[in-house]
């Protein structure tokens, strides 16, 4: 860790946002910290994938503000914010024709001029890309013949040639066999390490619990609760964002929270008021 | 394959820059790429182990000899930056230059009147006022006033549509988009054919850009709409648009505004107005002159070069808007401006050659089997293939029936007509 760049912290202040006359993100307040592995969590609906949309400039709020350490995301020119933040979506489209190194070259589109081709050093963090998504075997084989795992792979791999300081991960575990999420839950740990902020959309509550320093629960588009996952992933705030009942004990070997499921718990006789 | 065959043994590694990793033990054996990555690259992270199950052993890549042991690594591991192509694309790009110059010589002698390349080339030289006239006044005629602007106006039309057809399939995601197939080139008929009628022939290539931006909006309007997807706007479509509802809508699209042209040739004409209808319905490049050069040649510099430098933005909708968005692209201006950078190319285009159809559509699918996807490569090699294309299809059209005509179209929907049934078969996921 010898040249670890310093992070920066993220901060999503009264976001709100609704498409058609529908209330997606509704003033919604949430912080990672700088350097922080943050997990987002939540119901399927919740607006996970659309706060991440809202972060990466891909779509904009109707009122509220981003801000990465200092910069307002919103304010930024595009090319600039692409060279800051890097989206990996969840999901894994067809695109004929490209090898595996081309779809990592993407990453570097941000960075590239007009006219001037990639350079030594694109080519550089394209390999460097590659070999940390482990994916130097597979350079060359076409996209359209992976399976959904490895494509998974290419898209961290292609959100990491951006040389991104925030890396937003939208189900980044989606597709991997257990191993191959525990390595790449891994390998973002350790980025972070590295001097990046990251934040990753996850539906398994004890792996986010494992490897975050801080979860972000979403339900109907608010922040419900946030922190050290110790403190945030309660039986109770299972039950009632998820309406699951669960028991949260220790790690018997990581000490860290472990979520064991019970049941479906019963509906909630309103749904939660927005 | 030329290929050596992979190791009996999957550990040994094939090339140094392997030996250099240790596999399988979760640890990169060296920090820093041989390159000299920039970046903390100090600590070893945690990377990811391919195994042999991983490498795709019994699964097939693309012409990259899976199936190999986990201690064998593709062909140029060490540069994975674009090595997977056995010619460079500056090589192909310098052989269809080349080949297209020598087409233009060799397409010029072609037909009656018996002359040589040298002839060609003496009348070059004394037009371009670098050498004394050596042809007789009839023979320099056929070769400057009547075959070399057709030759030329063919080879530009090509380009053009072929460039056209690369952004539009980039643009709207769509292995069949065409300015044909959706529309642009009727739209752009029905312009040109009512300027003409109305006399006001200068500005030919302008209504034509009209009709052809308007059939455009028509048909991403009716794709979009009647889906129930976003309003059908330039900016706005494209993402969210099937390719199969793309196309319907441009059949009936095309439909509408070739009757429309057919009403205005049949209603105005004076003489062979059928003659007039199949040669903007199919497309002809019979009567060009150097005014069809200017325009079509014109607008391919104009427009297409301009279009070449975009390829950086097309590369990004490759995984669609948002991936675009989030690479710093602004989707909706870009897809609007160079929507319509397409649209006025196709005007000016169909002005001097009626629509002539699905040369947009095979030259880049036939380039990018080649060269893969990349638009720096795809376009200007697009281009210079359908230049090559429609000059000699062109060729074909005027000799094959000597003395008699065909109009190009003809040939080219020949040719396009299984290509295009060859992509829908292809392309079984399509909806």
């Amino acid at each position: 860790m010898t040249d670890a760049r310093k992070a920066d912290a993220l901060h999503v202040d009264r976001v709100r946002f609704t498409r058609g006359n529908r209330l997606i993100i509704d003033d919604l307040d949430c912080t990672v910290p700088a350097g922080a592995v943050g997990a987002l969590l939540g119901p399927n609906g919740a607006g996970k994938s659309t706060l991440l949309h809202l972060i990466a400039g891909v779509e904009r709020a109707d009122a509220g503000a981003a801000r990465f350490g200092e910069r307002d995301l919103a304010k930024m020119r595009r090319r600039e914010r692409a060279r800051v933040i890097a989206l990996a979506e969840q999901e894994v489209t067809d695109a004929p024709g490209l090898t595996v190194a081309e779809v990592v070259a993407l990453g570097r589109t941000p960075h590239l001029g007009a006219f001037a081709g990639p350079s030594e050093r694109d080519r550089a963090i394209v390999a460097r890309g590659l070999e940390d998504a482990g994916l130097l075997d597979l350079a060359h084989r076409d996209y359209g013949s992976l399976s959904g795992g490895e494509r998974q792979r290419v898209n961290l791999a292609r959100a990491l040639a951006q040389e991104p300081e925030l890396l937003l991960l939208d189900e980044p575990t989606n597709h991997l066999d257990i191993r191959a999420q525990l390595m790449m839950l891994g390998l973002v740990r350790e980025l972070a390490r590295g001097g990046l902020t990251v934040l990753a959309a996850l539906h398994d509550l004890s792996l986010a619990a494992a490897y975050a320093d801080h979860v972000v629960v979403l339900a109907e588009g608010r922040v419900v609760a946030a922190g050290d996952p110790h403190a945030v992933l309660t039986p109770e705030l299972i039950r009632d964002v998820w309406r699951v009942e669960a028991s949260v004990i220790e790690h018997p070997a990581t000490g860290r929270p472990l979520i064991a499921y019970a049941g479906i718990a019963a509906p909630l006789p309103m749904p939660l008021q927005a | 394959m030329s290929r050596p065959t992979p190791p009996v043994t999957p550990v040994t590694p094939v090339t140094p820059v392997t030996a250099r990793r240790v596999p399988k033990t979760g640890r990169r054996a060296d920090a820093a790429p041989e390159t000299g990555a920039s970046g903390p690259s100090e600590q070893p992270l945690p990377v990811f182990v391919t195994t042999a199950d991983d490498a795709g052993a019994g699964r097939r890549g693309t012409g990259s000899g899976a199936g190999a042991g986990a201690g064998t690594v593709r062909r140029g591991a060490g540069t994975p930056a674009g090595a997977k192509r056995s010619v460079p694309t500056g090589a192909w790009a310098v052989g269809l230059v080349a080949l297209l110059g020598a087409s233009i010589v060799v397409a010029v002698t072609i037909g009656p009147a018996g002359l040589a390349p040298a002839d060609v080339f003496a009348s070059i030289a004394a037009h371009l006022g670098i050498g004394e006239p050596t042809l007789s006044p009839l023979r320099d005629g056929i070769v400057w006033e009547l075959r070399m602007p057709r030759v030329l106006t063919a080879a530009a039309v090509g380009a053009g549509l072929a460039l056209c057809g690369a952004v539009m399939q980039a643009l709207t995601r769509n292995p069949l988009a065409d300015p044909y197939l959706l529309g642009l080139s009727s739209g752009a008929s029905v312009g040109a054919v009512i300027v003409i009628v109305l006399g006001v022939g200068l500005l030919l290539p302008f209504a034509a850009f009209v009709g052809a931006l308007v059939a455009l909006a028509a048909t991403l309007a009716l794709a979009a709409g009647a889906g129930g997807g976003r309003a059908g706007s330039l900016g706005g479509a494209g993402g969210s648009l099937t390719p199969t509802r793309t196309v319907l809508a441009g059949l009936a699209v095309a439909s509408v505004f070739g009757a429309v042209t057919s009403l205005v040739i049949f209603w105005s004409a004076t003489g062979d107005s059928y003659r007039e209808i199949l040669n903007w319905l199919l497309g002809s490049l019979a009567g060009t002159d150097w005014t069809s050069v200017a325009i079509a040649g014109g607008a391919v510099l104009v427009i297409g070069i301009p279009l070449l430098t975009s390829a950086k933005t097309l590369d990004a909708f490759a995984f669609g808007d948002t991936a675009a968005a989030a690479l710093g692209v602004h989707v909706g201006r870009s897809r609007a401006l160079l929507l319509t950078a397409t649209a006025l190319l196709t005007g000016a285009l169909v002005a001097v050659s009626g629509s002539i159809g699905f040369v947009g559509l095979i030259l880049p699918h036939g380039v990018r089997l080649i060269v893969g996807s990349r638009h720096r490569a795809l376009l200007p090699l697009s281009a210079l293939a359908g230049a090559i294309f429609l000059l000699w299809v062109d060729t074909g059209a005027r000799t094959l029936f000597d003395p008699r005509e065909l109009p190009v179209g003809i040939l080219t929907a020949l040719i396009g007509g299984p290509v295009f049934a060859l992509l829908l078969l292809r392309n079984r996921g399509l909806r």
